[in-house]
């Protein structure tokens, strides 16, 4: 609902180039207007600053002027190097001016009426170096700790950022956040147009970076807390798209990879672009479906992504490989891409902001997410709910056909632990041991699945050295004759 | 500063030239003044000894980053070191004596 509402009557906006920032923000930064980016140390104001400025110089065409306040200023060059930045080579080329604010604390002497014309010559002759359109002041709130006369310095910043709309530059000023108030000295008050706050949040020792746009004059904006990310790559912002359920609905289906399989879910498969529940206790057989799928994608030349909270890519190609699915080569072939992570390694927000770049990175038309339930061991069900509702309408949104693998922990409760993510599920295969005559035997049933008339049998199947292989019939005597009468390499090979 | 260094900070010691510098923005009245007092404490406490070299940033705005003005106007002392700052129009007096290290603060 939020990225499809119109963009009429809207405020003219400034592109950031961070990505997912500016859907969020429904097209960037006000234009020509002041913007206050507040948190607390170390939660990302200075790179998210630092970002717009350097896309605005390299990707809009719009050189930019920073004036930092931070003691360590020249670090700042060779910490934003390893993202990419080469901040000498665009002062170099005109593209940004810096300049470095010294307030030597106290050693000033401060005696009758004054103001801060020169500060602001500083920024104006910056500006006009090189033709700037936006403006970073980071962190003008030191000005506070170098001066003594606060009524002057509040006075000279109500004057500061009007200057700054005057100048028609789209600005971004950064503030350290306060007790009880957004920043130290209430800047929020005079920066009225738009306000994003950071957050940098540490639960049961696993950090997550969330920001909010607080407030953004004559403009619609979301405003959830938006989970971000820092990483290699800089800073990305995960858009909690569409609550709104309009994606489409494909017709086309996709094959599951195990022809009987297909054949139950009125024999064509899976809906394309629908997610699909596959959950049993330990060893049922739930990464074997998987691999089925993404084997039978690569061999429609689709391209995969295989999200590992348990195994890594090596066990799980060895493994599948033992019951005769080799991923390998589509491994080599580009088409299959594993992303292994420990589930306690980060927060839940920052999984799925992981999560969601690596699927814009890739751009898969397929996804596992094996098993979805280790993800549990890092929040709440309720917060679970949450982000996996988020990562599906994403997925949804994108037609993208995701498997999620899901541990039951017991027998007995095959139908229960899912309940927080089953309303969420197109298609819900159940897979099972049950214990006969002393031995196990590996059954499976189509729980459910929406929009197509699908079997309610219970199937044995078995795990061989051709992957699945759903038994014909239920009769347990006729199992050993009839499994000699399936057709070779079924599973495998189902689906091209 | 601290307090201290207040016992060392005596008149300046004869023959040593002041060189100061008044950055301002324009012809503002705070301007003015602070030329205006300046020039009277000097005459007053720096007599034959010292000179005074007024940079207007509006002809002149590359200078402010130099000297790291933000306040106009600012005073600065470049000689004797170490290099003192002074900002508002120079109104006080005793305070400017004190910034300027020609009077113990006390």
């Amino acid at each position: 609902m939020l990225l499809d509402l119109p963009f009429r009557c809207e405020l003219p906006k400034t592109l950031t180039g961070i990505r997912g920032f500016d859907e969020i923000t429904r097209g960037g930064l006000p234009t020509g207007r002041p913007t206050l980016v507040c948190g607390g140390p170390g939660s990302g104001k200075t790179l998210l600053a630092l970002t717009f400025l350097v896309n605005g110089a390299l990707q809009f065409g719009e050189p930019g002027v920073l004036l930092t306040f931070e003691e360590n200023a020249e670090e700042m060059a060779s910490d934003v190097a390893s993202l990419g930045f080469d901040l000498p080579e665009l002062i170099a080329t005109k593209k940004l001016a810096v300049d470095y604010v010294r307030v030597e604390r106290g050693e000033i002497e401060e005696t009758g009426e004054y103001d801060l014309e020169g500060l602001f010559v500083r920024l104006a002759h910056a500006i006009r170096t090189v033709g700037a359109k936006r403006v970073v002041l980071d962190t003008i709130e030191s000005l506070f700790a170098g001066l003594k006369n606060d009524a002057i310095l509040r006075s000279e910043l109500r004057r500061l950022f009007s200057w700054l709309k005057d100048q028609r530059v789209t600005a971004l000023i950064t503030g350290e956040r306060g007790a009880g108030l957004l920043t130290r000295q209430g800047l929020e008050e005079y920066v009225s147009d738009a306000v994003i706050l950071l957050d940098h949040r540490v639960h049961d020792q696993v950090s997550t970076r969330r920001l909010r746009v607080v407030k953004y004059r004559g403009s619609h904006h979301g405003t959830n807390e938006y989970p971000f990310l820092i990483d290699a790559d800089g800073i990305s912002v995960l858009p909690v798209s569409s609550m709104a359920l309009q994606h489409d609905a494909p017709m086309e289906r996709v094959s599951s990879g195990v022809a009987c399989l297909d054949e139950m879910l009125s024999g064509k498969g899976y809906y394309r672009g629908s997610t699909i529940l596959v959950s049993g206790t330990a060893g049922t057989g739930k990464t074997s479906v998987g691999a089925h799928f993404l084997d039978a994608a690569c061999r429609r030349g689709e391209r995969c992504l295989y999200f590992l909270f348990e195994e890594s890519p090596q066990q799980l190609l060895r493994n599948m490989r033992s019951i005769g699915i080799d991923l390998e080569p589509w491994v080599a072939a580009g088409l299959l891409q594993f992303h292994a992570d420990r589930p306690s390694r980060y927060g839940l927000e920052t999984h799925l902001a992981t999560m969601h770049r690596v699927v814009a990175d890739f751009k898969p038309t397929v996804i596992v997410i094996d098993p979805v339930t280790n993800l549990m061991t890092v929040g709440t069900s309720a917060d679970v709910q949450a982000m996996l509702t988020r990562i599906i309408d994403h997925l949804k949104t994108e037609n993208i056909t995701a498997m999620l693998a899901s541990l039951t922990p017991g027998q007995n409760a095959i139908e229960r632990t899912e309940t927080t993510i089953s309303s969420l599920m197109d298609t819900w295969i159940v897979l099972a041991n049950e214990e006969v005559g002393g031995r196990h035997r590996r059954a499976l049933y189509v729980l459910k699945s929406r929009g197509m008339a699908h079997s309610n049998e219970l199937r044995e199947f078995a795990l061989t050295d051709h992957g699945v292989q759903v038994l014909d019939g239920t009769d347990e005597r006729h199992r050993p004759s009839r499994r000699k009468h399936l057709p070779e390499g079924l599973g495998q090979h189902a689906g091209v | 500063m601290p307090a201290f260094e207040g016992a060392t900070a005596g008149p300046a010691p004869a023959g040593q030239t002041y060189e100061l510098r008044l950055y301002v923005a324009g012809q503002t009245p705070k301007s003015v003044l602070a030329l205006a007092n300046l020039r009277q404490i000097c005459e007053e406490h720096l007599h034959g000894r010292y000179e005074i070299e007024v940079i207007d940033l509006m002809e002149n705005p590359q200078l402010a980053q130099g000297d790291q003005i933000l306040a106009v106007p600012t005073l600065v002392r470049r000689l004797p070191e170490p290099i003192k700052k002074i900002i508002g129009d120079l109104s006080n007096t005793e305070r400017v004596l004190v910034g300027l290290d020609l009077r113990v603060r006390t």
